[in-house]
């Protein structure tokens, strides 16, 4: 049962209402704009056993996402295609609120957010990752670790996620005349083929006013936020109001306008950082 | 309160009763949205543009306790110093031992379920409700204590101020046309005690009655006009109004 | 796999519907005796029925806020409401669409007038054929209603599609599951406020522009049914002479 969750740790009133008289001024605590994001910082690669990984850091949010590659059968639905599947985790290490357990209401909806960005534009080229037509095909398991929690974990991850598949190798294969396939992972065959690349951007509604990357105290003042995922070629690619409050019908076409826009920069910071010479 | 002038609407939660400046009488029941009067429940809104007043009857809702509110309840469980009495709110009201029996109670050489257990009626008054904590309710006063007789009939919490009519005229007219005793409480369980069992019956269907007919207007009228119907049927007067 | 054909010769789509025309819609509010408030709302054959208990105490103390009602919803669906079963545990579907039917009703219920208490949303799908969880937030919102809990504005769900490259409106499961867009949209018309929004598929700017403003335009219908529901319980009762 989704149950309204108490404010887990009390912002007091006169932080808040600095924030939000600072916000209906255009202006942030932490000095940026209202789409200003926080530094990005990613790493490739950074866990080798993994197929495809990536460490970033969204000012002080701290996210992991890994991929691994698995032989398995396709969908009954889809039997030339591969399969995606995406999973969250919100690590006690990121907050003295994250329980350990299962994955909470909170991180099984950022992991179907992410989901769907990357599967309903078919951003993985899924015919490219069958191995034998019909009946085995690669999985792809996209795993996200939330290591440290300062806000905004969705766009965190989405880029997390995205940096990691760029960085994923596919392992070589052999089939023998039987159909049985031979992983070789410590050969590659080559990249994974991505047709598309998108990536989230969270805006955060507070008194009327719209923002990107909110970090943590910022979350916890603000009254919602509406996730919009854009494509490499500027189309919205999925879309998922989140919190307690709601938005006018100007704002939601306002924050689509802002996600746009800077989902471009974004995009940038991804693919430079895997392009960069290691 | 209200005069006789004011204009009463059907309405539904988002719909805009008015516009201009009121005063508010039931503000859980009417927010200003947009310089506009929204209602927030299913009810009948009351506009008087004389006194420049909006109330509202909801149709629809549970009971939430006021201080002094005189309420009919179950004890539900019974504690070493205390009863859990069951009043139809969000919260079960606490009735204390040393109120009800008037005196301090040794917990360890006294059982309280020998004086009230789970399942007994009795009629109190809200003490004390505040954000704080759940309500405490009181048997010291006239009329209030355990029940022992009598017949419960529940209705809506929200109709109860239907069957007790304009100053009470309601009330007044149930008693007078059926000659029984009425305990009307707030939360909407209404004690009754009748001559005899014919006289209920009747009473009973005319506050059930008054419940399913309480947001159409003319409601007194047909009341009195079902008693009188309900009796002579039964016998219990001729065709004119007459006691036989 | 065959490409579905969601759009005829004559522009209609599969099931004879116009592009902005929304599949018949029932509604009836107090079907259940034991809630506080009950609903069941039909959109075409996507059948949900919605039961509220509250305001009231829990045994989870620890759970309640000392300033509002918290509000608990559970999203469920029912075996045999699927073509293929589903399975009695609870999906990580369903405990997302639990969290985002929650937060659309949010925003109107007003909860600060039950401190200390839980409002209970319980929703069960009993026959899935698309747009469950925008049925499921207008049953919810009418449940609410009929268990008199103060609430800013009504709202109500529909979901828009993308199908054969065309918009439509209240898609259906086929046109779901072969369509290229299912965006689900909740509102609360009176107050102009968009409450659930999501978006799974891909829509240009332009399109979604488009597809907001049919949405609200599908919303706007619901919201006149759902008023008159609610109306039509009392209206209809006639005085017994």
């Amino acid at each position: 049962m989704s149950v309204t969750p108490s404010a887990e740790i009390t912002v007091p009133k006169l932080r808040s209402a600095t924030i939000l008289s600072m916000l209906k001024k255009g202006l942030r605590a932490s000095g940026r704009g209202l789409t200003d994001f926080r530094p990005i910082e990613i790493v490739p690669g950074y866990v080798p056993n993994a197929d495809g990984s990536a460490l970033v850091k969204l000012g002080n949010t701290v996210v992991i996402a890994g991929v691994k590659l698995e032989v398995g059968s396709p969908y009954p639905d889809t039997p030339n295609e591969g399969a995606l599947v995406v999973s969250a985790e919100f690590m006690p290490t990121a907050s003295p609120t994250f329980e350990p357990g299962p994955p909470d209401e909170n991180a099984i909806e950022l992991a179907r957010v992410i989901d769907r960005s990357l599967r309903e534009i078919k951003a993985i080229d899924m015919e490219k990752l069958v191995i034998v037509p019909g009946r085995r095909v690669w999985v792809v398991y996209v795993d996200i670790y939330v290591l440290d929690h300062d806000g905004n974990l969705v766009d965190a991850s989405s880029i997390a996620a995205l940096a990691a598949l760029m960085d994923t190798k596919l392992p070589k294969v052999e089939v023998d005349e039987l159909g049985n396939v031979k992983v070789d992972r410590n050969s590659r065959s080559g990249p994974l083929q991505l047709r598309h690349k998108v990536v989230t951007v969270s805006i955060a509604k507070a008194e009327n006013v719209l923002f990107v990357d909110p970090d943590i105290e910022e979350e916890r003042v603000c009254e919602t936020k509406l996730v919009i995922t854009v494509s490499d070629d500027g189309r919205i690619a999925g879309m998922q109001k989140s919190g307690l409050g709601a938005l006018s019908v100007e704002e939601v076409v306002r924050a689509t306008e802002i996600a746009l826009k800077v989902s471009k920069d974004l995009l940038v910071i991804v693919e430079k950082s895997l392009t960069r010479p290691t | 309160m209200s005069s006789k002038e004011a204009r009463r609407v059907l309405v539904v939660p988002g719909e805009v009763i008015c516009e201009g400046e009121f005063k508010v009488l039931s503000p859980n029941y009417i927010v200003k949205v947009d310089g506009k009067y929204v209602a927030t429940a299913i009810g009948l809104a009351q506009i008087n543009d004389d006194s420049r007043e909006l109330s509202f009857i909801p149709l629809e809702g549970c009971y939430v306790p006021q201080v002094d509110d005189i309420v009919i309840g179950y004890v539900v469980d019974v504690g070493l110093t205390y009863w859990e009495v069951d009043i139809r709110a969000p919260f079960t009201a606490t009735l204390y031992a040393v109120d009800f029996l008037g005196r301090p109670v040794n917990p360890a050489k006294e059982d309280l379920s020998s004086y009230l257990s789970t399942g007994d009626t009795v009629i109190a008054k809200v003490e004390v409700f505040d954000r704080s904590r759940g309500p405490i309710i009181t048997t010291k006063g006239k009329g209030l204590g355990k029940v022992i007789q009598g017949t419960i009939v529940e209705i809506s919490p929200v109709k109860v101020a239907r069957v007790i009519g304009r100053r009470g005229s309601m009330h007044q007219l149930l008693r007078s046309e059926t000659g029984c005793d009425i305990t009307v409480a707030r939360n909407g369980r209404i004690l009754i005690s009748c001559p005899n069992k014919e006289l209920e019956d009747i009473l009973i269907m005319a506050i059930l009655k008054i419940e399913r007919e309480a947001h159409i207007p003319g409601l007194t009228d047909r009341i009195k006009e079902f008693i009188i119907r309900e009796k002579v049927k039964r016998g219990l007067i001729s065709g004119e109004g007459k006691a036989t | 796999m065959g490409r579905v054909k969601l759009l005829r010769e004559d522009g209609l789509r599969h099931d004879g519907r116009k592009p902005d025309e929304l599949r018949p819609i029932r509604m009836q509010v107090g079907v259940l005796n034991k809630a506080s408030g009950s609903a069941l709302v039909e959109y075409g054959a996507t059948k949900v029925l919605a039961a509220v208990h509250g305001p009231r105490e829990i045994p989870q103390k620890h759970l309640l806020l000392p300033n509002r009602a918290i509000l608990r919803c559970r999203y469920h669906m029912l075996t045999f409401s699927t073509h293929e079963r589903k399975s009695p545990a609870p999906s990580r579907r369903e405990i997302e669409l639990s969290k985002v039917i929650r937060e659309a009703l949010e925003p109107v219920v007003m909860a600060e007038v039950f401190p200390r208490t839980a409002i209970d949303i319980f929703i069960e799908v009993i026959n899935a054929d698309g747009g469950t969880r925008t049925a499921s937030v207008t049953a919810a919102s009418l449940a609410l209603a009929d268990a008199g809990i103060p609430m800013r504005d009504l709202v109500v769900g529909v979901a828009v599609g993308k199908v054969d490259g065309v918009l439509v409106l209240d898609i259906d499961e086929v046109e779901d599951m072969y369509g290229e867009a299912d965006m689900p949209v909740a509102v609360a018309p009176s107050l102009g406020l968009v409450t659930l929004l999501q978006l799974n598929g891909v829509l240009t700017r332009e399109e979604f522009d488009e597809a907001l403003k049919l949405a609200l335009k599908g919303a706007q219908v619901i919201y006149n049914i759902a008023r008159e529901t609610l109306k039509s319980r009392y209206l209809g009762v006639k005085v017994e002479e």
